[in-house]
């Protein structure tokens, strides 16, 4: 059905080298790998709602053109994506959605439509209300609506981009099921997820993405009525069990005190997690993206409203403490987008190292000269450049950008605890480094450090400790020898993807 | 879909693209340009109407500068107009349109009269002028802070409610006045007392009045707050963006709130102009159109406090100039053109700073 080997750049960056895909007519094919490893970007590609840099893409046994590929030309392909984050129009009804940019003149013809999306959507299981305001459904119903609504336009291959991110368990269920019964109707599925459970329910055949490119393709077929799935297998080509060990961490002192803790924690995503971090050692919370990671940062800083548990900072409970009174207690935050949280893009690296620094400041008027000499620390310590304290920091790289999130936050007084967001998140090898060695110093100097991160590398180079977050839920813990152990990277991997077949809890 | 509890999405990319960058000299010239543009239009609709534009121009420029008179009432309007071009850039600094300065004047000024009258005839200058300036001040101040406090509480757009309040309160204003301070029949209240009077400036007899000297007091004022102090800092930081400012520890809706206020009270203090430096009264439209040419002023300013006084200067010249050359052109045009400057420099801006960086 389709035959893909794609390349793909955003800016310098190439999200996708040569990534192959090979889909049979009438199967559902899983396309697995962890955040950032080009998953969504080429079955954007397929479905033209992005232009690929280079390649070939057969669809159907025809090779067309990828240059001149796009949506107009996939839907007449009879591709239909639904994509991660819903494209309909909020305040239209689910039957003009479907209609919406494919009706062949002025004139729509509603009522015809809405007969045929319901009739058709309960032929296949997924019963839909065509005249429900597609902004009032729940996520769950608005993405039933999608998949009619692209069935109905004679798509012969349906791409699912993380379909059950946003379902609760009993509607991935019926959802998993639908797509089987829709295979075995004659329509190919592309589904893509890092949840391995949901693979081993649904597809033929998987094909694993790493760092951009396809690194193994595994056929389910045979395995799947004696559950003889290799999910450890999966597992490990998605995190890359190849790498190199990561370097060791002096471990903290064996009496040291919890210094930030997080005792039944529920908010949105996040399902009653405890964690504690003691001085002197880094902690690492381990998951896929939107499970809960967001929440336990801005619970503890106190960022998020409407929270149930308690936090504690330095033995003390900070639950009710505004952000101001724990930043000044000795937390320090780096938040996992500098662009939107972290960062004053418009202003200079100085004031940007002294944003809410009231120590540096001072109180009321601003000490200019401890801003300035400030800044000049920060530079050499960490090594940013432009190394020009007035230098406009939206023109600074992303990595130069990290680093003055992180020096402004690491160099608090009276450092007690950090939760550090993503630290490294798109930001070059070289900054990588300093970064991790500064939140190294950080818990050297005797603060608790709270790593999260979807990138299990970073926390396997750094951690003394990994907890896993699954579904807003703490699910299993490694430490010491268990998190050196070659089996680490792949028993982890396996806990974040929801895999309950491996026995890994130390 | 926002899940409960998280941080509500902010709202204050409409102010964003009004905002200024970060680079002065860019700002510096999307003034220029927009001024061209002005002149440009000025031009086009002087030729329209059979004139020569070159003529007027220099028409307006002689007459206004030549006479005294004239000279004092561009420095009355411009005093007026930097106090709440003051008060508009000083919330857009925080990523907040107050386009309510309107309102405020207004209940600035009746503010301002209603204590004036009240004070006993000989109250010395020292009490009475300070007593009418913080009731000018509070009187606006209230109005910015009902806005301010919607916004946080409630999540209502500020340029909705101030629009709002803008009616509310000239309403307000009109029948208090016609309830208990219009002297029979007439739409003027009774004179203030004599010791809240501002001194005149001279200048041929005109209206200016030593409410310049507060005016520019408040250019001082606000430059040094936003330059120098904590405050500033905090306040720039919740208008560039808000959720790093959250994550730093500024507590962001008391930001906007307290900019709100100190807003409106800046607005307020434009009564000093009105009230206590030339009507000495309470009087039925009494600065009217101070509140809008001050949204003028603070974007063609760039929202630099030294930046508003000049752009208030440049549009006290333009409305003096026009009512100067009403005898060869008709004085509508250059009130369009006041309007003319804030579609200019609103498309100049971000049209000068995306060239940047392309380049």
């Amino acid at each position: 059905m389709i035959e893909a080997t794609l390349t793909k750049r955003f800016g310098v960056r190439e999200v996708l080298s040569a990534a192959r895909i090979s889909v049979s007519a009438g199967t559902v094919h899983a396309l697995v790998g962890e955040n950032g490893a080009g998953k969504s970007t080429l079955v954007k590609i397929i479905a033209g709602v992005l232009h690929a840099d280079a390649g070939t893409l057969a669809i159907g046994g025809t090779t067309v053109d990828v240059a001149r590929w796009d949506r107009i030309r996939a839907r007449a392909a009879g591709i239909g994506i639904v994509q991660q984050h819903g494209a309909s129009a909020g305040t239209l009804s689910v039957v003009e959605n479907a209609v919406l940019g494919v009706e062949g003149g002025p004139i729509l013809g509603l009522a015809a439509t809405a007969e045929a999306l319901k009739k058709l959507g309960d032929q296949v299981g997924l019963p839909i209300d065509p005249w429900a305001e597609a902004g009032e459904l729940s996520v769950g119903a608005a993405q039933r609506a999608e998949i009619v609504a692209a069935l109905h336009l004679g798509a012969k291959l349906l791409i699912l981009d993380e379909p059950t991110a946003v379902l609760a368990p009993v509607e991935v269920d019926g959802l998993l099921a639908t797509l089987r019964k829709l295979a075995a109707t004659g329509t190919t599925i592309v589904i893509v997820t890092h949840k391995l459970d949901e693979v081993r329910a649904v597809a033929d055949d998987v094909t694993v993405l790493r760092a951009g490119a396809t690194v193994a393709t595994f056929d389910l077929r045979e395995a799947r009525d004696g559950s003889h799935v290799d999910v450890a297998a999966i597992a490990r080509a998605m995190v890359g069990a190849d790498l190199p060990a990561p370097a060791q961490v002096a471990e903290p002192a064996a009496d040291a005190k919890v210094v930030l803790a997080a005792k039944r924690v529920s908010i949105g995503g996040l399902h009653d997690a405890s964690l504690e971090v003691r001085a002197g050692e880094i902690v690492g919370v381990a998951g896929v993206d939107g499970n809960g990671q967001r929440e336990l940062a801005l619970a503890i800083v106190g960022l998020i409203s409407g929270m149930r548990g308690t936090i504690q900072l330095g033995g003390r409970d900070v639950t009710r403490s505004s952000p101001a009174a724990r930043l000044s207690a000795g937390l320090a935050h780096i938040p996992e987008d500098r662009h939107h949280g972290g960062l004053l893009l418009d202003a200079t690296i100085a004031d940007n190292l002294a944003l809410g620094r009231a120590d540096i400041t001072g109180r009321w008027r601003i000490d200019r000269e401890r801003v300035q000499s400030n800044a000049r620390d920060r530079i050499a310590e960490l090594d940013v450049r432009p190394a020009d304290p007035h230098a406009i920091v939206r023109a600074l790289s992303g990595g130069n950008q990290q680093k003055v999130v992180v020096g402004r936050e690491l160099s608090r007084p009276a450092l007690t605890a950090v939760v550090a967001s993503q630290p490294t998140r798109g930001v070059d090898l070289g900054a990588v480094a300093r970064i991790h060695d500064q939140l190294r110093a950080a818990a050297l100097r005797g603060a608790g450090v709270l790593v999260i991160s979807a990138d299990l590398d970073e926390l396997l180079a750094l951690c003394h400790r990994v907890v896993v977050l699954l579904r807003g839920k703490i699910v299993g813990e490694r430490a010491g020898a268990a998190l050196r152990s070659a089996d680490a990277r792949a028993a982890l991997g396996t806990l974040m993807t929801g895999a309950t077949d491996v026995e890994v809890r130390a | 879909m926002t899940e409960r509890g998280a941080p509500t999405p902010e709202r204050t990319r409409f102010a964003q693209w009004l905002r200024p960058g970060s680079n002065p000299r860019r700002e510096l010239l999307a003034a220029l340009i927009a001024l061209l543009v002005v002149i440009a239009f000025g031009s086009l609709m002087m030729l329209a109407a059979g004139k020569a534009p070159g003529h007027v121009w220099s028409l307006m420029v002689t007459r206004t500068l030549g006479d005294p008179y004239l000279l004092g009432q561009v420095l009355y309007k411009a005093t007026g107009v930097t106090l709440t071009g003051l008060a508009v850039a000083l919330a857009l600094d925080a990523g907040l349109f107050n386009i309510g300065a309107e309102g405020q004047v207004t209940a600035g000024v009746l503010a301002c009269a209603v204590v004036g009258v009240t004070l006993p005839a000989g109250t010395p200058a020292v009490i009475a002028i300070p007593l009418c300036l913080l009731a000018a001040a509070a009187a606006g101040g209230a109005v910015g802070a009902a806005i301010g406090v919607l916004r946080v509480t409630r999540g209502a757009h500020e340029v909705i409610t101030s629009i709002v309040l803008n009616s509310i309160v000239v309403g307000v204003a009109l029948w208090i006045g016609n309830e208990w301070l219009f002297r029979g029949g007439t739409t003027t209240g009774g004179k203030i007392a004599p010791g809240a009077m501002l001194p005149q400036l001279g200048f041929g007899g005109s209206a200016v009045n030593a409410s310049l000297v507060i005016a520019m007091l408040a250019v001082a004022a606000v430059w040094w707050l936003r330059n120098r102090t904590t405050w500033g800092q905090a306040w720039r930081a919740v208008g560039q963006d808000p959720s790093a400012a959250r994550s730093v520890g500024i507590s962001v809706g008391r930001v906007q709130i307290l900019v709100m206020t100190g807003s409106g009270a800046l607005a307020g203090i434009a009564a000093a102009n009105f009230v206590m430096g030339h009507k000495h009264a309470f009087e039925e439209g009494l600065g009217r159109g101070t509140g809008l040419l001050g949204i003028a002023a603070a974007l063609l300013g760039r929202m630099h406090p030294i930046g508003v006084a000049i752009a208030a200067l440049v549009l006290g010249f333009l409305s003096s100039g026009g009512l100067a050359v009403a005898d060869v052109v008709p004085k509508e045009l250059t009130e369009m053109l006041l309007g003319v400057v804030v579609l200019a420099v609103a498309a100049a801006g971000p049209w000068v700073r995306r060239r940047e960086a392309l380049t």
